[in-house]
């Protein structure tokens, strides 16, 4: 076991900002671990613009602005950055268990920023009956395959909720040479932004079916089509309005919940509804050196919004640290 | 005639009205910044957007290279330009912001890489 000042997990945007800012205030001894190869996080794969209006006063695609702070962080040697470091333990004195590649590693910080994103609500969240064929992916999942793999996941999809992500899905199929049937929204609006309906749904003349739910997933190995019914306000089906959309693949694009199980592990009280730290304060958690930040702390809309908290995560921590000398 | 518009500027999504004469726009109204009114005339006479796409790397350090052209090009010409995005292979490294067609299908715009590629 070694002993670090501060260990931020996560190389996301959250990380990133958080561990630059914490060195900015003082913080010298810095271990950054990433579960993955790269650092950058989710914004690798958010290949679309629509970033950094807020920060950098500027249009970017999610890995221009993975981009900056990578450069950034990269720069500063007091960070030491572990990628393919996989966190599976965490304790309440904040001693951190992870694999990497050539074995387990234990690592007691005096502070401990927890930067560990969020995760996509899955098809059995939403109740979504049918089989469970092939085809069935859930939003982020189908823009990892297209935009990190360079596969693609069907021809003629129905995108279940029209968050963001589902959004810029459908947009991103559609120029791919793939056919995107519907959007299928429960309520009666959409739930991502407007500027979103334009440039990916209108544009491509993509019909979306507001008020109405799918009602059943057929197909036995892949995906064949889906039932679909309009809704009335307390969403259930109207009779007499249920119709098929054959497809091979359903994307399901219903929201996110933090990613919080490590802390909780530490006995960190997490609030069970939104799977967020309980806090009163944005960053802090129940345990006094434990900080959460960025879309595990909660689900943020902006990535700029996740820079600013991050900033101040690092702060925090860097002021805890000094504090405990 | 006035045409109804979203702004897709920013997150706002400001409700843009375009008084058009003669395929003209000459007024603006329900903008909140420039931005909108630069917008509204373009949507009007010439449709445009930033392409995002991604270019098969070839040898490098990851899959796919992710690109965009550096403005925005006709909306028509969008599956023009993913055609010849989808024929393209990158085998050199390179830096997030540098250009790998200058003058992309003679629309006056860059295709540039948005993330870094190494060996």
């Amino acid at each position: 076991m070694f002993k670090r000042d501060l260990v931020v997990v996560g190389g996301g945007p959250a990380g990133l900002a958080a561990a630059i800012s914490a060195h900015e205030n003082g913080v010298k001894d810095i271990l950054l671990l990433e579960r993955d190869q790269y650092l950058g996080g989710l914004l690798n794969q958010c290949i679309h613009t629509g970033f950094g209006l807020d920060y950098f006063k500027e249009i970017l695609t999610g890995p221009e602005y993975a981009d900056r702070f990578i450069q950034k962080i990269q720069a500063i040697p007091d960070i030491e950055i572990d990628l393919r470091s996989f966190v599976v333990r965490l304790e309440k004195d904040k001693t951190l268990t992870y694999l990497k590649p050539g074995g387990l590693h234990t690592v007691r910080p005096k502070a401990l920023i927890m930067a560990t994103g969020c995760r996509e609500k899955t098809r059995e969240m939403v109740h979504i009956p049918g089989t469970r064929p092939a085809g069935i992916f859930s939003a982020g999942l189908a823009q990892k395959l297209i935009n990190i793999e360079g596969l693609l996941p069907g021809k003629e999809v129905v995108i279940i909720g029209s968050g963001d992500i589902g959004l810029i899905m459908a947009r991103r199929f559609t120029l791919e040479g793939a056919k995107v049937k519907a959007i299928v929204e429960i309520q009666g609006s959409t739930r991502g932004l407007m500027r979103n309906m334009v440039q990916c749904v209108e544009d491509f003349d993509i019909p979306v079916y507001f008020s109405h739910k799918v009602l059943k997933v057929h197909g036995k190995d892949r995906v064949e089509k889906v039932s679909v019914a309009k809704v009335d306000r307390a969403m259930n089906e109207i009779t007499g309005t249920a119709f098929d959309i054959p497809c091979d693949t359903v994307l399901v694009s219903v929201g996110l919940i933090p990613e919080n199980e490590l802390i909780e592990m530490a006995g960190v009280a997490i609030d069970k509804k939104t799977n967020s730290p309980v806090s009163r304060e944005v960053n802090k958690t129940s345990v006094s050196g434990i900080f959460v930040c960025g879309n595990s702390f909660k689900v943020y809309d902006y990535v700029d919004s996740v820079t600013a908290d991050s900033e101040l995560a690092g702060k925090l921590a860097a002021e805890y640290i000094r504090n405990r000398r | 005639m006035i045409k109804k518009m979203v702004c897709i500027e920013c997150p706002k999504g400001c409700l843009l009205s375009a008084d058009i004469e003669n395929c003209k726009v000459v007024k603006v109204a329900g903008a909140k910044c420039p931005k909108g009114i630069i917008y509204a005339a373009a949507e009007a006479e010439n449709p445009s957007r930033i392409l995002t796409a991604t270019v098969l790397a070839d040898g490098l350090d990851i899959k796919l290279v992710p690109v965009r052209t550096d403005k925005p090009i006709p909306k028509k010409d969008l599956f023009r330009a993913m055609e010849e995005i989808g024929k393209m292979r990158i085998a050199k490294p390179l830096r997030a912001g540098d250009t790998i067609v200058d003058n992309f299908l003679g629309l006056g715009v860059k295709l540039m890489a948005t993330r870094e590629a190494n060996r």
